[in-house]
């Protein structure tokens, strides 16, 4: 049990250290690193927790794709950064107190009352759901159940949102000559092949 | 101690200020904007799972992963929309976004 609290005020503090980074660092890349590394200590929050299979996911899904995209993004910018940092100083007044009127707020809400009122208070938490199964199947078992028409919309969304994408970066370059397979296609012979009765002995021109 | 829900909480509190706090201060940057929102979601899902765990109840946990596939659908329709614009202007200033006049 202490070892998990050990555990858990590591995993907080590493989290809450590299978030200040990500909004803070001079360079975008290291804030793509330090999302990063938020986004690992967040799984170790969740593995903590007992939250497995979504620890997996976010390690899958944030760490391998969305902050990748974000570390190409931010490389292939050819962006002068500094210069975009040059209201930093100006606008840190209003965002340290709206900051920390919210984070005051929010802390006192979770501390000055009671979080669970009159709720279902289990004695002993668990990540699934009360059941004896591993986490990851009984998340399956209500997400392939219940919630399947919620997962599917979810796969749709994914599906409009990687169609959009390309779409939206496809671009048609008019100066680049580019093999088009329907024009090879629609060639007939006559329009390539030219067959010259040549006269023996005069030659061709 | 033992550790329980409202470490969570303030957790996943500290983390959607920082989003917040990030918003304000990159004005300028499109790009950390973006991420200060990643952050916030982040924060969104530990409060979901954290919820979900004290209260031995699976749905917050079907529905943090479904805030996982929103957020990542919103990065990459953004980022997209920054690239194309970035080709056409040559800028990602906020402030010169403003062909709309919106």
């Amino acid at each position: 049990m202490i070892v998990q609290a050990i555990l858990f005020y590591i995993f907080a503090a590493i989290a809450v250290a590299s978030g200040v980074l990500v909004v803070s660092a001079r360079n975008p890349v290291h804030s793509v690193l330090f999302l990063i590394l938020a986004f690992f200590s967040a799984a170790g929050l969740f593995v903590l927790i007992g939250a497995e299979f979504l620890a997996m996911i976010l390690v899958i899904v944030y760490v391998g794709a969305v902050a990748v995209l974000f570390l190409f993004v931010v490389m292939m910018l050819d962006i002068d950064f500094a210069e975009l940092r040059s209201g930093f100083v100006r606008y840190l007044p209003i965002g340290t107190a709206i900051g920390v009127v919210l984070l005051a707020e929010l802390i006192v809400v979770v501390f000055g009352r009671v979080v669970i009122p009159g709720g279902p208070s289990p004695s002993v938490p668990s990540a699934t759901g009360g059941s004896a199964l591993t986490n990851t199947r009984a998340l399956g078992d209500i997400l392939y159940t219940r919630y399947l028409f919620a997962f599917q919309v979810a796969g749709l969304i994914l599906l409009v949102a990687m169609v959009g994408a390309i779409v939206l970066t496809l671009r048609r370059r008019v100066d680049v000559r580019r093999q088009s397979i329907p024009a090879q296609l629609a060639r007939t012979r006559a329009q390539s092949v030219d067959v010259v009765k040549v006269p023996v002995g005069s030659g061709s021109n | 101690m033992a550790v329980g829900l409202p470490h969570y909480l303030t957790v996943a509190a500290i983390l959607f200020t920082l989003g917040i706090f990030g918003i304000f201060l990159n004005r300028k940057n499109v790009i950390i904007m973006l991420m200060s929102i990643e952050l916030m979601l982040l924060a969104v899902s530990i409060n979901f799972v954290a919820f979900s765990v004290f209260l031995n109840d699976l749905v917050g946990q079907a529905f943090a992963m479904f805030v996982l596939t929103v957020a990542a659908a919103e990065a990459a329709i953004g980022l997209a929309i920054l690239v194309v614009y970035f080709r056409n202007r040559g800028t990602i200033r906020v402030e010169d976004i403003n062909m709309m006049k919106g």
